[in-house]
């Protein structure tokens, strides 16, 4: 059912050579691909076909979900919505990702809304990759949708990549964090050629003692365009920091809007952002090493975005 | 195995043109321990940046092993043999110790390999090797990083600009050995240094003394020192209040 192209961006996406252990939804095409759930955690197809609900019961440790999806028809466009019920006290890794090749002429495109509801005490690791291939003059577009509502202590991370070939991304984030819960974001964009990205945060700290650490690291090359818009709102005794650091080289447009908002008097809300080429001077250092000028910015590139 | 030969280099903005340096011509020949020194403004760093290829001469010609590089870029001159550690350590966000040290080797290092380069300029390996060339390093931390890139490349000639700035006295003596056992293994390598420490040129072969971008003095250690520590002219403030405190 899976065929050479869509393993190959499996691999890309999910790391996944094989078939993962735990619970699985792969998604091909517009399609379901292959499924498996645990006595811990199960996947439902939404009535209306629109998505799955995944749900996660208390106290499920040590676990993991993978929910791949790939695209290989040209002109295929989906939007799938994914609702993720994280059960009290439990620690959970979710592994999501989409992997576009496309060969054809016409646009492909998938919309992944994920929405997660974490309970009390409850921990992910959320690690998603975008990565787009093919020749064609279609377009690869991706435009996920995360929204996260976070109870009492819960702990969400995320990791978000996205290096190569996606042609246009907007990405919304949306978090609301209760008492004691702590969102850490850390991503990780590539554009090249004439490709756009946008990403927009919007994190809300309710609760006291609510945390939230918004990082990118980001790199523009040849004539690409990215937005980071990251707001965090201190609604409560919280502390929030925000972060945009971005390499641009050639004719790349970079826009850095960090916002912050304190609507309590004990908000400590922070903001960084920094833009800037590659330094003439760290480039000098790797040709002493016996660098080529190119070689040297690639590894100045890896390193950063590592 | 480094010769030059009349080479001059100027610099002109707008309002006027400005000698840095000034037709030196000298010789370094292979197995040598060389340190090049003189008041600060002299032109001794510019004379390093000609010598690996991050500036170029306006006139004169730059030979090494016979071969004329004058017009060869940083990288050919780094892979015919050439290594340089920088005066102030260039930072990277992202790489690691352990990265820097396999771009220098040229090679796939393992860790251990690594840490032996770290351990010799004093750094305690296993604390370093993941850490990230970045901001949260020390000045004196970056510039041992620096001296073990060098030592992880193993060339012909390595050129050192004031490797002992930023270390503390207590490793001085540790760096001195760092030179030392560089010039056992490099064969019949060459190693240039930039300083003003006279520790360091109590162990050159020869001394060269740069001042106006000129060679103002050449020779064997026994011969230019004694003159050096006699007169104040050829060396700056900071080393003249040294001797001061050593006669006091």
């Amino acid at each position: 059912m899976i065929d050479e192209i869509q393993k190959r961006l499996l691999e890309e996406v999910a790391d996944l050579h094989t078939v993962p252990e735990g619970a699985y939804n792969i998604r091909a095409n517009g399609q379901m691909a292959a499924r498996n759930t645990t006595a811990n955690i199960d996947i439902i197809s939404k009535p209306d076909g629109s998505g799955i609900d995944i749900r996660i019961k208390p106290g499920t440790v040590h676990e993991s979900v993978h929910i791949p999806v790939v695209l290989s028809q040209s002109g295929l466009k989906e939007t799938v919505y994914n609702d993720f019920y994280i059960g009290e006290g439990s620690d959970v890794v979710i592994v999501a990702g989409c992997g576009i090749d496309n060969c054809g002429n016409q646009d492909s495109e998938h919309d992944g809304i994920h929405r997660f509801y974490l309970e009390k005490n409850a921990k992910v690791k959320y690690v998603e990759k975008h990565y787009g291939a093919g020749e064609g003059t279609g377009k690869r577009i991706l435009n996920p949708g995360t929204e996260v509502y976070m109870a009492e202590n819960s702990v969400m991370e995320m990791e978000m990549v996205q290096i190569k070939g996606v042609d246009s991304t907007i990405r919304d984030t949306k978090a609301e964090l209760a008492a004691g819960a702590r969102l850490v974001v850390r991503e990780r964009l590539m554009t090249h050629g004439a490709q756009n990205a946008v990403s927009n945060y919007v994190v809300e700290l309710n609760g006291e003692g609510a945390s939230a650490d918004v990082v990118s690291r980001s790199v523009a090359k040849e004539s690409s365009y990215q937005k980071f818009d990251s707001r965090i709102v201190g609604n409560a005794p919280c502390s929030g920091h925000t972060e945009c650091d971005a390499i641009i080289m050639d004719q790349a447009r970079i826009l850095a809007v960090p916002q912050l908002e304190a609507n309590d008097l004990d908000a400590a809300l922070i903001h960084e952002a920094a833009i800037g080429k590659i330094a003439g001077e760290q480039i000098i250092k790797l040709m002493t090493l016996g660098l080529t000028e190119a070689e040297a910015e690639e590894q100045i590139v890896n390193g950063f975005l590592k | 195995m480094l010769e030059l030969k009349h080479v001059s280099f100027e610099v002109s903005d707008e309002k006027e043109q400005k000698d840095i340096i000034r037709d030196i011509s000298l010789t370094i020949d292979e197995k040598k321990f060389v340190v090049i020194t003189g008041p600060n403004g002299g032109g001794k760093s510019t004379l390093a940046k000609l010598i690996v290829g991050i500036e170029h001469p306006t006139s004169g010609r730059i030979y090494f092993d016979g071969e004329d590089i004058t017009d060869k870029s940083i990288t050919e001159r780094a892979n015919m043999g050439i290594s340089f550690a920088f005066q102030q350590p260039v930072r990277f966000k992202g790489i690691q110790v352990l990265d820097l040290l396999r771009m220098a080797s040229g090679k796939r290092l393992n860790a251990s390999d690594a840490c032996e380069y770290l351990s010799e300029v004093g750094l305690c390996a296993k604390d370093y090797i993941n850490r990230e060339v970045n901001a949260s390093l020390s000045g004196g931390e970056l510039k041992r990083i620096e001296i073990a890139t060098v030592l992880a490349r193993g060339t012909r000639l390595s050129v050192f600009d004031e490797p002992e700035a930023g270390i503390d006295l207590w490793s001085f003596q540790n760096l001195i050995q760092v030179f030392e056992r560089m010039q056992e293994r490099t064969g019949d390598g060459s190693i240039l240094i930039i300083s003003h420490q006279e520790r360091i040129l109590n162990i050159a072969d020869e001394i060269i003394v740069i001042g106006d971008g000129q060679i103002i003095r050449q020779g064997a250690r026994e011969e230019v020192l004694p003159q050096l520590l006699g007169t104040a002219s050829a060396v700056d403030v900071c080393n003249k209040f040294y001797q001061g405190g050593k006669q006091s």
